[in-house]
């Protein structure tokens, strides 16, 4: 009897230690980002090296965003025109399209594509800085690696973020309208006229947009924190990617369910 | 040793790593303008002696004077001013900054923390390359050089903003031998041309005692010896004696601690 209210003791005491170490990690990203948000400007390599940030968080992600965009649109024309059909009102697959991209998948699948592309890029990049004691060495010339590193690539995330998601949504209602104009014969002008009727630019594409760039934000936060933080060997930096995708992605998802919440929902 | 001739000056520290004590309340003086080698059996901490001194770690207790400031206490503005015045660390890597060319590495430095013109940074850049030997190389990329030849550029780095204090992080390891004495000869140079206090963790017995003035010998926690490396060689102590001149068994026994052989053999496995 003892042996079990120890056991049970134990789990108790495991739990709160797992939550305890939780909340001490939280509590350590953000004083991280306090210490590394960029207050002031772009940090101390100046615009320079933010464009280069930009260029390869953002440019270099243009590609997959793009193609991935492209290809859900068409999915979504075609689901969309086989479901409207039913009701005969086929010509609504513009809206659908248009406000399914702007309002959720466009924010929710770039963040996604975002983490996997340039997240686990940036932790990998930064836990291999760490591990070749490329940080070390700038801490010992007496420059601080929050301001020159860290704060650089946060505003590259929060900028490029914002500009994927719209243009993943932009191609995805092309793709939507290729198939559903092109393919399965729906009327080209009631396809973009009740897109335009039924988009309104504050309701869905600026609530989209905030979305992207909170995702865009925290995508990154998580990416740059898991790569500082990184043991510094081969094991340490690949668990340390994995983790940033995980992380991202669960993070992502919730939030957006929150957002959705906030700024569309009557909970 | 009085304190105005030592340029850093360690008392009463203690460091643990995890559950492992690493330092047990040491007391050193690195003497000011000389070539000071710490050395000791791998996993005692040597690295992590360099790093309590450039307050990347900090002691549990005790104090580490560095040029009088006492780092642990230092505010973390006043630790990188402290750095940038004062340390220069070469790390064992060369830890050169990968996206950046040899000339670029050098200049980055004096760039951050300087707003001179571009043409004297030109110049301070190459005087320093000139110094190591590798002004011809500086449009190349670190993947493209050697281990030795990194460690180089490294140093240059290093001495771009003249630090009075050079931290050197096994600096002989993995060196062919003529990238060996290169390294060998310019520390020692770079030491007696710019009045530096040198620092020098190494295993090298041989090397480090051609070049340095003292050798601090660290086992197990503690400083066992302090002095110049022929009293070392030389010394009463018998575990120092092991130590400088390499024999494989004695004080620091050959075999890690183990129950007895034989029945370690004959033990039944379940």
């Amino acid at each position: 009897m003892l042996k079990l209210i120890d056991k049970i003791l134990d789990s108790i005491q495991l739990l709160g230690q797992m939550g305890l170490a939780r909340l001490q990690a939280l509590g350590h990203a953000g004083v991280f980002l306090l210490s590394s948000i960029p207050w002031g400007g772009p940090g101390s390599a100046g615009f320079g090296d933010l464009i280069k940030q930009i260029y390869s968080i953002g440019v270099r992600s243009l590609s997959i965003v793009i193609v991935a965009g492209f290809f859900i649109g068409m999915v979504l024309g075609l689901q969309g025109y086989t479901i409207l059909s039913d009701f005969g009102s086929e010509a609504a697959l513009g809206s659908m399209v248009s406000l399914t991209l702007l309002r959720e998948l466009g924010p929710v699948v770039t963040a996604l594509l975002f983490a996997g592309r340039a997240g686990s890029a940036l932790t990998a990049e930064i836990g291999l800085m760490k591990a070749t004691e490329q940080i070390s060495a700038m801490e010992m010339m007496g420059v601080d690696p929050l301001k020159r590193i860290i704060t650089p690539r946060l505003w590259a995330g929060f900028i490029s973020m914002p500009i994927l998601a719209l243009l993943f949504s932009l191609v995805g209602i092309w793709g939507g309208a290729y198939v559903g104009i092109n393919l399965l014969g729906v009327d080209e002008g009631a396809y973009w006229g009740n897109m335009q009727a039924s988009v309104e630019f504050y309701d869905d594409v600026i609530k989209g947009l905030v979305k992207s760039l909170v995702f865009g934000f925290v995508v990154t936060w998580i990416a740059v924190y898991q790569g500082f933080n990184s043991t510094p060997t081969s094991e340490g930096i690949s668990k340390a990617t994995t983790q940033t995708v995980v992380v991202a992605s669960l993070a992502v998802l919730g939030l957006d369910f929150i957002l959705t919440a906030i700024m569309f929902g009557s909970i | 040793m009085s304190s105005e001739e030592a340029f850093v000056s360690i008392r009463g520290m203690s460091f643990s790593h995890g559950n492992r004590l690493i330092y047990d309340n040491i007391d050193l003086d690195i003497p000011r303008g000389k070539v000071t080698a710490i050395m000791g059996p791998s996993g005692t901490g040597k690295t992590t002696l360099l790093r309590l001194i450039g307050g990347q770690l900090l002691p549990t207790t005790g104090t580490i004077k560095v040029d009088g400031h006492n780092v642990p206490t230092l505010k973390r503005a006043q630790l990188f001013e402290l750095r940038k015045q004062t340390m220069g660390m070469l790390f064992q890597s060369g830890a050169l900054f990968t996206d950046l060319s040899v000339f670029d590495n050098v200049a980055f430095p004096i760039r951050v923390h300087t707003d001179l013109p571009e043409s004297m940074i030109r110049d301070l850049v190459l005087m320093k390359l000139e110094a190591v030997g590798l002004r011809g190389a500086r449009r190349l990329m670190p993947a493209e050089l050697s281990g030795g030849m990194a460690r180089r550029v490294a140093l240059a780095r290093t001495i771009a903003l003249d630090p009075e204090m050079m931290l050197y992080d096994e600096p002989f390891t993995g060196l062919d031998p003529i990238s060996l004495s290169v390294t060998v000869k310019l520390i020692k140079s770079l030491n007696d041309a710019l009045g530096l206090t040198s620092i020098l963790v190494t295993h090298d017995v041989d090397e480090a005692c051609s070049i340095a003035d003292y050798v601090c010998l660290l086992s197990e926690g503690k400083v066992i010896g302090f002095d110049t490396p022929e009293n070392l060689i030389n010394s009463g102590s018998e575990q120092v004696r092991q130590f400088m001149q390499g024999k494989p068994d004695g004080p620091v026994p050959f075999h890690f601690p183990a129950n007895d052989f034989s029945a370690d053999l004959f033990k039944r496995v379940k």
